[in-house]
């Protein structure tokens, strides 16, 4: 096991180094912007989330056009995935790639117009939702002004990495660097392919997607199902392949399986798009293989969690001692249920009754409430009192209690979606014995409403979590230490019983 | 295993793989769509959006409907009943993009053209819950309140024949007139409008009102969903066959 760390270049050595000699030589100021914009972001993500739950359960909450479902739903998702996600990305590349490199990042300029690029993207494309301004592509929304500008910043992060990268002390890529790479390239090409348009003139925000009808859907799920692929899952494992082994302070638990499940994992994930449109107009031979290497994803997909769950080998203790570790561990544990669904979901057969309802919705939120939030959040518990140079966190307790409320939260929403998705799938297709339909369209509708307020009341729990969570960081930044700040053997009796 | 090595100790190496590795999948599913003449099978009556009705079309984009209306009926039987004839591939060949949606929070709309009145559309658009008490459907009064912008719909057609719709450069020029005559009284059926998109137009005031609105316009969209395809005369295997002989499948 040593060796294979050697090999792979793991933060072995960055243990030993002492924080404060690295902040003479790492940019961490750029990480601090970062890490302070994923809490901004997530926040604002998390709530608008919370009234779209809201106005799911009582319409009248939609009281004004730029507030109604159609126009915030993007908002949430593409402040949730892009702003929040994105924020946590560049926070975590930008610190992980200097601490296993032992490089500066390379020109400050360009990383603070980089952070700087990035947050009037989100403002410009976010701000147009509202006026309606949108391609009308799930999770592609933002215009093609928005887009140009976004390519612009990828570009100046790519270069950054690979510069970085170039500078690097250690001959090796440590592993989670090859998971940032592929992530940044890769969707470099998705959003590329993706959101190629024509204005109608140029100094219009409207434009017409250069791909119609069949094609601009196979094009746009590719996209779609890889911006998980990449964005939400390889960017978020290079998070993992860091901050597991750095917390439980043991190297990973194999190299081999990191190589092995890295290049099964990109190679495969391209192709699992046709999946969301099963039965659809695509013709059946895509279908066939979109389902086809959904089944197969499942595989490394379990690679990544076995790899870091296992992490904890001889250290299982750390769990009960440390509530950040926990977050990290039950977030692969999300990661783990979530890459299991969506195999499952992508059977035809299964996918003719889970399609259009909100059993998608579940496995989206488990996905990225469970594995993306959770990763994030244990990451930003780490990272702050390092950033800001604190013996530690203003409160263990407060982490422990973010960590049990937000569970708690995800589990109530994911079973809430669960039975909505199931029962709204059997309401469709349900016939009397007389072999007429048995429901009308609305009558599912009606039957949707305790699940909506349970769901919603899911979601009040993760976003109350989370302002927990800002509150201890801000008293973290401050230098303060909670009064009653946890002994370890309070821990040890929480921990037992997780 | 052991040559590993070489790629973790190289980043261009390391990115040129990348690249290579997770273009192979892409390429594989996306370049056939192009090259297939099954990929979209001819059917008649199909035929590029009146001004008018693309405009309803960017109103239905711009309030979000696809977030929660799907357009494409799978071909399962109580789907078929529910909604009608299973979606081909040719009703929206001409959308940039597609809207097939993912989420059927509200019913299914690629065919619910016809299936209510222009009446009940304006009403249902201004508050749901007087029609349906039920519904959780936002309101949108003021598509009612807004004028349709009509004046620079040739740049949009103009766009859209760039990417490969086929609107004619007749159609384009008459653009502004076609828009404001589809949503006045019914026509003279000798109207140019009929000659340029065929006599499945729907021609009338659909919001009742004197002003041609956003929700002129996007009742006149709603109104076509579904009504173009010649579904009588189509038969899947025919249709197939016949693309070998038969380029031009819709029948303007």
């Amino acid at each position: 096991m040593a060796d294979s760390i050697a090999l792979a270049g793991a933060p072995a050595n960055d243990v030993a180094t002492p924080p404060r000699t690295e902040t003479t030589v790492y940019n961490d100021e750029i990480v601090k912007k970062f890490t302070i914009a994923t809490m901004v972001w997530g926040i604002a993500g998390f709530a608008v989330g919370l009234l779209l739950a809201l106005q799911m359960a009582f319409p009248a909450l939609n009281f004004h056009e730029m507030f109604s479902f159609g126009r915030i739903r993007p908002l949430h998702t593409s402040a949730v995935i892009f702003a929040f996600g994105g924020n946590a990305l560049f926070a975590t590349s930008f610190f992980i790639v200097q601490r296993t490199t032992g490089a500066r990042l390379w020109n400050d300029g360009l990383c603070t117009f980089i952070f700087w690029g990035y947050q009037a993207f989100i403002l410009m494309a976010g701000l147009g939702y509202l006026f309606g301004v949108t391609q009308g592509k799930e999770y592609a929304e933002p215009e093609w002004y928005a887009d140009l500008w976004l390519t612009i910043v990828w570009v100046a992060y790519l270069i950054v990495f690979l510069m970085t990268l170039a500078r690097r002390k250690e001959p090796h890529i440590y592993v989670a660097n090859w998971f940032f790479l592929a992530f940044i390239i890769t969707v470099a090409v998705l959003h590329l392919c993706n959101n190629l348009a024509v204005p109608i003139n140029l100094a219009s925000w409207k434009s017409y997607p250069v791909w119609g009808g069949v094609q601009s859907a196979m094009i746009q799920w590719w996209y779609g199902h890889n911006a998980v692929g990449f964005f939400l899952t390889a960017g978020f494992l290079g998070i993992m392949y860091y901050f597991v082994p750095k917390r439980a302070n043991r190297p990973i638990y194999s190299y081999r399986l990191s190589i092995l499940h890295f290049w099964s994992l990109i190679f495969i994930y391209i192709w699992a798009g046709p999946h969301h449109l099963h039965y659809t107009a695509l013709p059946d031979w895509a279908q066939t293989l979109g389902m086809t290497f959904s089944i197969m994803l499942w595989m490394p997909s379990w690679g990544g969690m076995i790899n870091g769950i296992m992490t904890l080998s001889g250290a299982w203790h750390k769990l009960r001692e440390d509530p950040v570790l926990r977050f990290m561990i039950i977030s692969l544990a999300f990661y783990g249920m979530s890459t299991f669904e969506g195999p499952l979901m992508s059977i035809k057969s299964v996918n003719a009754l889970s399609h259009y309802t909100d059993w998608t919705i579940g496995h989206v939120h488990s996905g990225a409430l469970g594995w993306v939030a959770f990763i994030s959040f244990g990451a930003v518990y780490h990272l702050v009192p390092v950033l800001w140079k604190r013996d530690g966190l203003y409160s263990n307790r407060l982490v422990d209690l973010h960590l049990w409320i937000a569970t708690t939260g995800i589990v109530v929403y994911i079973a809430a979606m669960w039975v909505s998705g199931i029962l709204q799938g059997w309401m469709w297709r349900s016939y009397d014995s007389l072999g007429f339909l048995q429901y009308s369209f609305v009558e599912s509708v009606v039957a949707m409403h305790p699940m909506y307020l349970i769901r919603a009341f899911g979601g009040l729990l993760f976003v109350v979590g989370a302002l927990i969570m800002a509150y201890n960081l801000w008293r973290t930044i401050q230098g303060k230490t909670a009064p009653t700040a946890a002994t370890p053997n309070t821990y040890r009796t929480q921990g037992a019983a997780a | 295993m052991q040559h590993h090595g070489k790629i973790e100790r190289n980043s261009i190496l390391m990115l040129i793989l990348v690249v290579i590795t997770i273009s192979i999948g892409g390429l594989v599913e996306v370049v056939p769509l192009f090259r297939q003449e099954t990929t979209i099978e001819p059917v008649r009556g199909i035929r590029p959006y009146t001004p008018l009705e693309l405009v309803g079309f960017n109103v239905y984009i711009k309030e979000g409907c696809y977030n929660c209306h799907s357009q494409q009926i799978r071909p399962l039987r109580d789907k078929v009943e529910r909604y009608g004839h299973y979606s081909l591939a040719a009703e929206s060949m001409y959308d940039h993009p597609f809207q097939w949606g993912s989420k059927r929070t509200g019913p299914d709309l690629a065919r619910v053209g016809g299936k209510y009145s222009d009446e009940w559309h304006v009403v249902h658009m201004k508050t749901p819950q007087i029609l349906v008490p039920e519904s959780i459907m936002p309101p949108y009064p003021h598509l009612a309140e807004r004028g349709a912008t009509l004046r620079n719909i040739d740049d949009h057609m103009r766009a859209l024949q760039a990417v490969g719709v086929p609107y004619s450069d007749e159609q384009i020029a008459n653009a502004y007139r076609d828009a404001v005559a589809q949503a006045q009284n019914e026509l003279d059926p000798d109207d140019p409008l009929y000659a340029r998109y065929g006599d499945k137009v729907n021609t009338r005031n659909f919001d009742g009102d004197t002003t041609i609105t956003e929700l002129d316009a996007l009742v006149a969209y709603l109104q076509m969903l579904g009504t173009l395809a010649d579904l009588q005369a189509y038969e899947p295997e025919l249709a197939t066959t016949k693309a070998a002989t038969d380029e031009t499948g819709d029948a303007r």
